[in-house]
């Protein structure tokens, strides 16, 4: 299957190993990986911030480039629920944005659906020899509705010890400009949710999205914690042959 | 003269200060945490809890969008029934209408059922300035009037205190009140509830005017709700000859039958209980039972506002059940307070600037307290999409004057992030200034400097790797001999391992 | 006054001109899909929720109740109750306690007795939910509301499953009170304390038969 990816402009600037894994996993399974280069953000700090043009301006952007894809693979649960369920909202009713992004909505993908419902895979033949732990993340937990796809995905890796994570459905506390409006409490839910994942005793924390694990993980990191953050994709394209640095 | 909201900092500030209040954190930890696995056992138990939802968010939009013809109708069955129905356009009416009912009695003295939308009007004060004193009858109440303290949550507004904390303000101030607390008295929860039965027992069989709130008015029948659990209500509702009822104009359901909906949503929401362990109906007075006489006094103060916008009506479905505060992690570390309003928590953050709108600094601060989880959608019996809310509302505080720094920075970020190409310059200049980026960074990202690490910038960006690899694969089927690179930068690039950054 | 409720009715109308004007609140459709009650066989769900918020409850069968009322106020040592006036007078021809018939008591005269019978309107059984509505042997309010003990009979009959068949069984020009267990408070971290205000001790007996 030929499938568009959407890095996001997160992973593009800042986390480039989960888009490099998730193209190495795609290809391992023997799908084509295309990375239309026109792409940029989904748009989501603007809406969420209540800027709404400049939104609008990069849903539009979005759909242009993304629309005529069979699938759309967004690395990112906050990215992939951003145009799923709000690109509608942006469109006023019967405008072009609105039809067109309701067109897509249903082929855009965060990487567990991706991978579960799409290509039908629990079992991405990926060795990872260490004790993970997972966060859901509020999008995915909540929006994207992802349930059981990573922990059967992870669960089929060879050596890799699943923990459970104390408060899992809990926010990070990251939310995108609250981490810096109320740096405060997005701190101490962050520091909260470090402690979970301490709890947890594994060496480490899996999600699907970065910016929850760039929050966690600079609490992790500040509290010299050793626990390491990784992107699920990371994790799923480590194989024997090539394993994840880590 | 009791304390009030007024004055506040404004949202970031406030909840900076409770983050660092361990005390606090502690009462706030424990409460949320119990109530919330009561309330998903009980919503549990019911299999069919997502039609309730949509049947009860689906009846107050009804309401809502007939709201005006509704309000006729509760007017005339009340009134039928033999109620008195006022209409107040804000606070400062409702205050007047209620002191000029309380006054026509001769009474110097009234208690209180639970209210909400007298706490939203500050009535206590209002009577205090005409020398009638308001006694709180529910205990949580009761604990915030005695420790002349503020409440801090729409069901449990002492949730902030602790039992040694009720003791204590149990022992300084009953006396002032009325009957004191026994000097022995216990920090067990049963012996402050039995102190506070004691305090206030022989008030209830003496008050002759008692004003409460209403959680539902029926239309079609004229017929007033009130859910509790102690046992003040029943005691406020039946026993006085003259009862005054605050109710916000959003509080009808269309018909009386409508009330197997929100009877089944509310307590296991609300309390986590299958049914709280008092409800009270009244239809106008009854001969030889209860009050004789009945006034309804119906609250518009700034509902209409928030009715008037079509995103954030929908806060006007809230039936105050505070699950959203219960489940918020902001609420949660925060507290109460923090939201400068008797409206805390989520649903205040969506309520308080719709109904006083967003010029005062507090107002304007709250559709920003919340990480947009979206906890507080998914556990609303309602269905009001907060974070949706949120979102609007933030839309409508950028759009006013001010904000200049973040207008600017984000019109640079939307006008970099419209072009690939800019982007991928943009990323470049990150990654050549990225040995450079200090540890903790002075000015505005020291929000983010002060707790958290910021992480390792990667040399190259994910567009850069691919386009070099795409040209490679080209120069492979064109004969060209180049390496293919697929992972030894990533490896150079970040180690994103706690504990071992320099 | 007039001027408020015009002003508060304009305000409404201005707010809601989105509404289209031949738009009916009927045409505002309300899903019913919920359940009417949910399943169990009534009165055993009962008392398990009775029990749960620390009712006392006693089965008898229609022989057994005014023996049932007698052992309940022995327990709980009740000198005087006090019985709304059309109380069935067989109910209390066992018990040893003075029974005070309710002529119009005044709110001292009903703090002073040690405890009160009445029937019930109806008895829903998911919830553990009991209602009073003044009608036949339950009396005015504060008759079931000022003294610390209620002994409240529930024919077997008067049971329902779920609360949408209890309401529409009501009449809602009545005064109702709906009891679900003795007065409680958890408004000290969260911490369930049963006994404030209203009646400390609920004990609920099923006629069944």
């Amino acid at each position: 299957m030929r499938i568009a990816l959407f890095v996001t402009c997160v992973n593009d600037t800042l986390f480039p190993d989960t888009g490099r894994a998730v193209v190495r996993l795609l290809e391992r399974l023997g799908h084509e990986v295309v990375f239309p280069e026109a792409q940029t953000c989904c748009g989501q700090m603007h809406y969420n911030s209540g800027y709404r043009r400049d939104a609008q301006r990069l849903a539009v952007r979005f759909v242009e480039t993304f629309g005529d894809a069979d699938a759309v693979l967004v690395p990112s649960g906050s990215c992939a629920a951003m145009i799923r369920d709000n690109y509608t909202r942006l469109g006023e009713a019967g405008s072009p944005l609105g039809r067109e992004a309701g067109a897509l909505a249903p082929r855009v993908y965060d990487l567990t659906e991706l991978l579960v419902d799409v290509l039908g895979v629990t079992d991405v033949g990926a060795y990872f020899p260490h004790t993970v732990t997972y966060h859901p993340t509020c999008h995915g937990l909540r929006v994207l509705g992802l349930g059981e796809r990573p922990y059967t995905l992870l669960r089929a890796v060879r050596g890799l010890e699943l923990r459970d994570l104390g408060g899992a459905a809990e926010c990070c506390g990251f939310g995108g400009t609250f981490a810096m409006k109320n740096a405060e409490v997005s701190s101490a839910m962050g520091w909260d949710k470090a402690r979970n994942v301490a709890g947890s005793g594994a060496e480490v924390l899996c999600a699907a999205d970065n910016s929850c694990l760039m929050h966690i993980g600079g609490v992790l990191n500040r509290q010299r914690s050793g626990v390491r953050v990784m992107h699920l994709a990371e994790i799923l394209a480590s194989t024997e042959e090539e394993p994840a640095h880590t | 003269m009791s304390r009030t909201f007024v004055g506040m900092p404004d949202f970031p500030t406030a909840a900076a200060g409770a983050t660092h209040d361990p005390q606090l954190r502690h009462n706030l930890r424990e409460a949320t945490h119990t109530i919330r696995d009561k309330r998903d056992s009980a919503v549990g138990e019911l299999d069919d809890w997502a039609q309730l939802r949509a049947a009860g968010k689906a009846i107050k939009d009804r309401t809502l969008r007939h709201l005006d013809g509704y309000l006729e109708q509760l007017e005339s069955a009340v009134t039928a029934a033999g109620g008195t129905v006022h209409w107040a356009a804000d606070a400062e009416e409702a205050n007047a209408i209620v002191t000029r009912l309380v006054r026509d009695t001769g009474e110097r003295e009234v208690v209180k059922v639970k209210s909400m939308a007298t706490q939203e009007i500050e009535l206590n004060n209002a009577l205090d300035q005409a020398g009638i004193t308001a006694y709180e009858t529910d205990l949580a109440e009761l604990i915030v009037q005695l420790g002349d303290d503020l409440p801090s949550h729409i069901l449990v507004p002492a949730i902030h205190r602790n039992r040694a904390e009720i003791r204590e303000i149990f022992l300084r101030t009953m006396a002032d009140w009325g009957v004191p607390a026994p000097e022995n008295l216990s920090d067990q929860p049963a012996a402050l509830a039995e102190a506070a039965r004691v305090h206030l027992r022989r008030r209830f069989l003496d008050t002759k005017v008692a004003i409460s709130g209403a959680n539902f008015a029926v239309a079609d029948t004229g017929t007033l709700v009130v859910l509790e659990s102690e046992g003040n209500g029943r005691m406020c509702l039946t026993l006085p000859e003259t009862l005054i009822s605050v109710v916000g104009i959003e509080k009808i359901v269309p018909s009386w039958s409508d009330l197997e909906v929100f009877l089944q949503l509310l307590p296991r929401s609300s309390t986590g209980e299958r049914m709280n362990p008092y409800t009270s109906t009244w239809t106008g007075p009854t001969d030889g039972d209860g009050p004789r006489n009945f006034h309804l006094v119906l609250l518009d103060n700034g509902r209409t506002n928030a009715l008037a916008d079509e995103v954030g009506r929908q806060a006007l479905r809230c039936i105050r059940c505070s699950a959203c505060l219960n489940i918020c992690p902001v609420y949660e570390r925060t507290g109460g307070h923090a939201y400068g309003s008797v409206y805390p928590g989520p649903i205040g953050a969506i309520l308080n600037p719709q109904l006083h709108g967003t010029s005062d600094p507090v107002d304007a601060s709250l559709p920003y307290a919340s990480s947009l989880c979206g906890a507080c959608y998914e556990v609303c019996p309602v269905a009001i999409d907060i974070p949706e809310v949120l979102v609007h509302l933030r839309e409508r505080v950028v759009s006013e004057p001010g904000h200049a720094a973040e207008k600017a920075t984000m019109g640079a970020a939307g006008w970099v992030l419209n072009d690939g190409r800019r982007l991928g310059l943009a990323q470049r200049a990150i990654g050549a200034a990225r040995s450079m980026v200090p540890r903790h960074i002075p000015g505005p990202p020291s929000a983010w400097t002060d707790t958290r690490d910021l992480p390792d910038i990667p040399e190259k960006s994910f567009r850069q790797w691919w386009r070099k690899r795409e040209k490679a694969q080209e120069d492979e089927t064109t004969g060209a001999r180049q390496p293919r690179e697929d992972g030894a930068e990533g490896r150079q690039r970040s180690d994103r391992r706690g504990g071992e950054r320099s | 006054m007039t001027g408020s409720r015009e002003r508060i009715l304009g305000r409404v109308r201005a707010a809601l001109a989105d509404v289209p004007r031949d738009e009916r609140p009927d045409d505002v459709a309300v899903p019913r899909t919920y359940a009417s009650a949910h399943g169990g066989d009534p009165v055993p769900t009962l008392v398990d929720r009775l029990e749960d918020y620390k009712a006392s409850v006693h089965r008898v069968t229609a022989g057994g109740l005014a023996e049932a009322i007698a052992e309940a106020a022995r327990r709980r040592s009740l000198a005087r109750l006090v019985v709304p006036p059309d109380l069935p007078a067989e109910w209390t021809t066992a018990t040893p306690a003075t029974i005070v018939r309710d002529d119009g008591l005044t709110i001292d005269e009903l703090d002073a007795v040690d405890g009160v019978v009445t029937g019930c309107a109806v008895a829903i059984a998911e919830t553990g939910t009991i209602v009073l509505d003044t009608g036949t042997a339950q009396g005015r309010r504060a008759v079931s509301l000022i003294p610390d003990v209620h002994l409240c009979v529930v024919r077997a009959d008067q049971v329902v499953n779920g609360v949408p068949e209890t309401v529409a069984q009501l009449d809602p020009h009545r005064p109702l009170t709906w009891i679900s267990g003795p007065s409680a408070t958890s408004d000290i971290e969260l911490d369930r304390v049963e006994g404030v205000h209203g009646p400390r001790i609920l004990e609920v007996i099923i006629e069944e038969g």
